[in-house]
């Protein structure tokens, strides 16, 4: 599995960040995207120590996680304070401080950055809380262009048993309760997800979506994203 | 997405460099129209208060890049936005803001922030009905408040574009790129230039004459003659 650094290149969505040399970028960036409770961070878990043990140094990184803006979004989560565009721009803030200062910095020292879910969620959210399409992508113009983005598509009755057995149940969030889209958290996690899911299945061809069909074995779908994230790093895209 | 707002209130914003004058021709601004009898509100730049403790958190750390920096700003402007400027608009107020978009794309592009990129990320913002800008030459803003303030911050005076290890020489040179900016503005987005080396009075005079034009259909709602008798000086 080893890639040879030389043929490839990094590409910006759109305008890009300034002070960054995309030929300095040597490693790959692979995202995992997905609707919620769908079993993405469970493969994240299982692919994160194979890649390693086949020598590759990897940063595995997630969504509103990062030093800068993490903890303001939790605060305004916790409030809901924020209308629909401040909180898009949180979020995006959010990403632009992870690519920045993690993604970034890894993929210049040679990593494979594996990150649970990219800007495809973000965009997502984005949309279906009735934002101007157009303006959230060109916002997210600052995003590298992923070696591969794998969306592991699950239909919405297949997601509730996954959520339901965690113990907090339906999120408040995951159920778009901020925008109201139903009576109770069951009426509007199916609405909001149902919502999503369509908002994510006319990105497939616009950003080029690997497919992963979730209605199988978690082992399954894992030997599934070895077999294409090995051919990746052989092909050296 | 707002762009050309169809809301009965107005928005009259004010731009210049530090030290132009323009939060004291706003102030005159937001007496006079209060005495007048109009519903005001004013939206300060720079407030929302979850933001500011992210901002405050990045700032303190030197954590901030041109983009986060950029993009934390345009968080707190939208939240602004939605929360104290599209109300008091449809509420048929007029709304005045120390500082727009145009502050935005001045700074961020001078650190270096892609211009089409930034004006994008603030299409969410309305249009104002006049943007003032204080246009000053750079050696009279400086004598103005390097003379007045204690001391400088370190975003504030560029530090993070490493133009020079001096604090006092950086934020001039800082000053002076964001001038430029502000300059390039004026036709982009049909800015109202004011003088701002006249006087205060003859720049209030100006001022009031170009917001007193706009206001034909804007109701007044004249405040109790107590409060009245308060802002009044």
């Amino acid at each position: 599995m080893d890639y040879r650094p030389d043929n490839h290149s990094f590409e910006f969505y759109g305008e890009g960040l300034p002070g960054v040399e995309l030929s300095e970028l040597r490693g790959r960036l692979i995202v995992i995207e997905g609707p919620d409770g769908v079993g993405r961070s469970t493969q994240v878990s299982m692919l994160k120590p194979w890649l390693e043990s086949n020598g590759h140094a990897v940063l595995d990184t997630g969504m509103t996680r990062s030093a800068l803006a993490g903890k303001g979004i939790k605060q305004a989560k916790a409030g809901i304070t924020l209308g629909s565009i401040s909180l898009t721009l949180f979020y995006a803030t959010d990403f632009a401080d992870r690519l920045e200062n993690e993604m970034i910095p890894a993929l210049r020292a040679g990593f494979i950055v594996l990150t649970d879910r990219y800007i495809y969620s973000l965009i997502a959210r984005a949309i279906v809380r009735g934002l101007d399409a157009s303006w959230i992508k060109a916002c997210y113009g600052l995003a590298l262009k992923p070696d591969a983005v794998f969306y592991m598509r699950g239909d919405v009755g297949d997601l509730i048993p996954r959520v339901l057995s965690s113990p907090t149940g339906f999120d408040y969030w995951e159920s778009g309760m901020d925008i109201h889209m139903g009576d109770d958290l069951f009426e509007s996690f199916t609405e909001y997800q149902t919502r999503m899911l369509s908002v994510f299945d006319s990105m497939i061809d616009e950003y080029g979506f690997e497919v992963i069909n979730t209605a199988q074995p978690i082992e399954m779908i894992y030997k599934n994203l070895q077999r294409r994230i090995g051919k990746l790093l052989r092909e050296n895209v | 997405m707002y762009a050309d707002h169809q809301f009965p209130g107005k928005l009259f914003i004010v731009e210049g460099i530090d030290g132009s004058g323009k939060s004291t021709q706003l102030s005159l601004l937001q007496q006079w129209l209060k005495r007048e009898g109009y519903t005001v509100f004013f939206s300060e730049w720079n407030s929302s208060p979850l933001v500011k403790e992210t901002t405050r958190r990045g700032k303190k750390k030197q954590m901030l890049t041109p983009t986060t920096f950029s993009m934390l700003h345009a968080t707190d402007l939208a939240d602004r936005i939605e929360r104290h400027i599209i109300p008091p608009l449809k509420a048929g107020a007029i709304v005045l803001a120390d500082r727009y978009i145009y502050t935005a794309f001045a700074r961020d592009t001078a650190r270096g922030v892609s211009p089409r990129w930034v004006r994008e990320l603030y299409r969410f913002a309305v249009k104002p009905t006049i943007a003032f800008y204080f246009q000053v030459p750079l050696d009279v803003s400086l004598k103005r408040i390097l003379s007045a303030r204690a001391g400088l911050k370190y975003y504030e005076a560029g530090m993070d574009l490493g133009l020079s290890d001096d604090i006092e020489e950086s934020f001039e040179l800082f000053q002076g790129m964001i001038r430029g900016k502000y300059e390039e503005m004026i036709d982009e987005f049909g800015l109202q230039v004011i003088d701002a080396t006249r006087s205060i009075e003859e720049q209030q005079n100006e001022v009031r004459s170009i917001v007193e034009r706009e206001l034909e259909d804007v109701p007044k709602r004249p405040l109790p003659n107590f409060a009245l008798a308060d802002s009044q000086i």
